[in-house]
């Protein structure tokens, strides 16, 4: 017999039971402990045929393959680095994903990169023991000069960059700032104002705190309008995907 | 992140949008917040929030001070309050804290220990000031020393009568409070002098100095902190800042009554 216990769309808790029965299969943030499927995560519930689904609410960052991100350097070894990348783990950058170039056996990995720097990376993959491997050869992925670093909830991202980097592109617009949002939740910006930079971290700030809401990008656009005294424009959604989006 | 809050700096504002010498928007003192303590108050600088709370005993006097009160300052550095804090014996961090606030309170003669003497050589009261950070978003020197003084003006006796203390029978006595010591920190970045630091600004400064001063512009205690030099000029400085920012923390707590 199996039973849903929930509406689609409902926000559910952790340990909350979402079906019984074997017909409904888990999906991501849900588990099956015998006749059950229970939530894991705070979230809204998404049915996907058979599959349940939680959009979470809240919550850290969990590694995925392929997410681009913002990671700090936290140790230096012989061969690799260890990063910090804002989750319960942490990832591991190897010289031969770092460079294409030559390293001779031994050299200083510091003066590459040293501890306390930022870099923009990809997952390329994710054990599921969460062993975390990081690439520095794509196109966009580099080290990130000085600058300023915020941080977001990772599941409000998604809001921050907007349909297809629409949300980002204005603010970058406006303020004429640099920003660089990783999937984790860092967020690292530069602008040669300090007035301009204020204003675009005010507006990430609004974003994360406003991020359950409809009409957002309406009132960032106001929002900017109003702080820089400039008329600005919402973005067309850009079909190329930056990197930053 | 140092060369960029630098050149920040060298456009003439902060991070926040502040000036150099520029205390947060909110800076709140709540009393009372703590029902079983007899004394508390809370501090909320921007995000920094800070919550203290004074217990007091009757306890046996130093040998050397057989006639006064005794002041003790503990400060705990909660994990909830930032992620680099962690549990178990207090960090260096958290006794240079407890130790500022307790020199400010104690230099200034902030209380008339001689009035909390019950019996000399015997019997004295002690009050103990206990400090937890809500939450902190930097300057928990200042926020600190002000929530400690803002207890201490909150503070009744509770009742005693000469063997045993009723905590649940409070009396309407206030402490011995003769003056009331503000601590304001400085910060040296650069060549830059601010107040009321960011936890980003704390980290990447080169020095600080923690000016403790009393209501005619006394300096009562200074302590100065982090990895680089200060020159003399720089101390002068960082004294004047320290004597003028002083001013506008008193007003928040009014006099000694």
């Amino acid at each position: 017999m199996t039973t849903l216990l929930v509406k689609e769309k409902d926000i559910v808790v952790p340990g909350q039971q979402l079906a019984t029965g074997l017909d409904y299969v888990p999906g991501m943030g849900t588990y099956r402990e015998g006749e059950y499927i229970f939530a894991a995560r705070v979230g809204f519930l998404q049915i996907e045929g058979r599959m349940l689904k939680l959009i979470p609410l809240a919550g850290r960052y969990l590694p995925k393959r392929n997410d681009l991100i913002i990671a700090r350097v936290i140790d230096v070894s012989m061969s690799y680095w260890r990063l910090d990348i804002n989750s319960a783990y942490s990832a591991m950058l190897n010289i031969k994903d770092a460079t294409s170039d030559y390293v001779p056996k031994g050299a200083d990995l510091t003066q590459m990169l040293t501890f306390g720097e930022y870099i923009v990376t990809k997952i390329i993959n994710v054990t599921p023991q969460f062993l975390i491997d990081l690439t520095m050869k794509d196109p966009g992925l580099r080290k990130l000069p000085e600058g300023r670093m915020l941080s977001v909830s990772s599941v409000k991202v998604p809001r921050i960059i907007g349909k297809k980097g629409s949300m980002v592109s204005m603010i970058k617009n406006a303020t004429n700032c640099q920003i660089v949002v990783g999937q984790n939740g860092w967020i690292w910006l530069y602008g040669n104002d300090p007035v301009k930079e204020l204003i675009a971290c005010k507006a990430i700030a609004k974003i994360d705190a406003e991020a359950h809401t409809s009409g957002l990008t309406e009132r960032i656009k106001t929002f900017l309008e109003k702080e820089t005294g400039a008329p600005v424009e919402i973005p067309r959604e850009i079909e190329s995907m930056e990197y930053e989006g | 992140m140092r060369n960029h809050i630098l050149s920040i700096l060298d456009k003439g504002m902060r991070l926040d949008g502040r000036k150099k010498d520029e205390y947060r928007d909110v800076i709140k003192v709540e009393y009372g917040v703590a029902g079983l303590a007899e004394g508390s108050a809370k501090v909320t600088m921007g995000k920094t929030e800070v919550v203290a709370g004074v217990k007091m005993e009757v306890m046996e006097p130093f040998s050397d001070t057989p006639n006064e009160g005794v002041i003790m300052v503990g400060e705990e550095l909660l994990p909830l309050s930032n992620p680099e804090f962690e549990a178990g014996p207090p960090s260096v961090e958290a006794i240079e804290l407890s130790r500022v606030v307790d020199r400010g309170i104690r230099e200034s003669h902030a209380l008339d220990l001689k009035q909390m003497c019950i019996t000399p050589g015997e019997k004295v009261w002690g009050v103990s000031i206990d400090i937890c950070p809500i939450n902190d978003a930097g300057n928990l020197f200042d926020a600190s020393a002000l929530a400690a003084v803002a207890a201490l003006k909150n503070t009744v006796f509770p009742s005693y009568d000469g063997k045993k203390v009723d905590y649940k029978k409070m009396t309407t006595k206030k402490l011995p409070l003769k003056e009331l010591p503000i601590s304001v920190t400085v910060c040296k970045i650069g060549k830059h002098f601010i107040v009321d630091p960011l936890s980003e600004e704390q980290k990447v400064a080169d020095a600080r100095l923690t000016v403790a001063s009393t209501e005619k512009g006394m300096l009562c205690a200074l302590q100065k902190g982090g990895i680089e030099p200060v020159t003399l000029e720089d101390i002068k400085c960082m004294v004047d800042i320290g004597l003028e920012k002083a001013k506008s923390l008193r007003k928040l707590l009014g006099g000694t009554k």
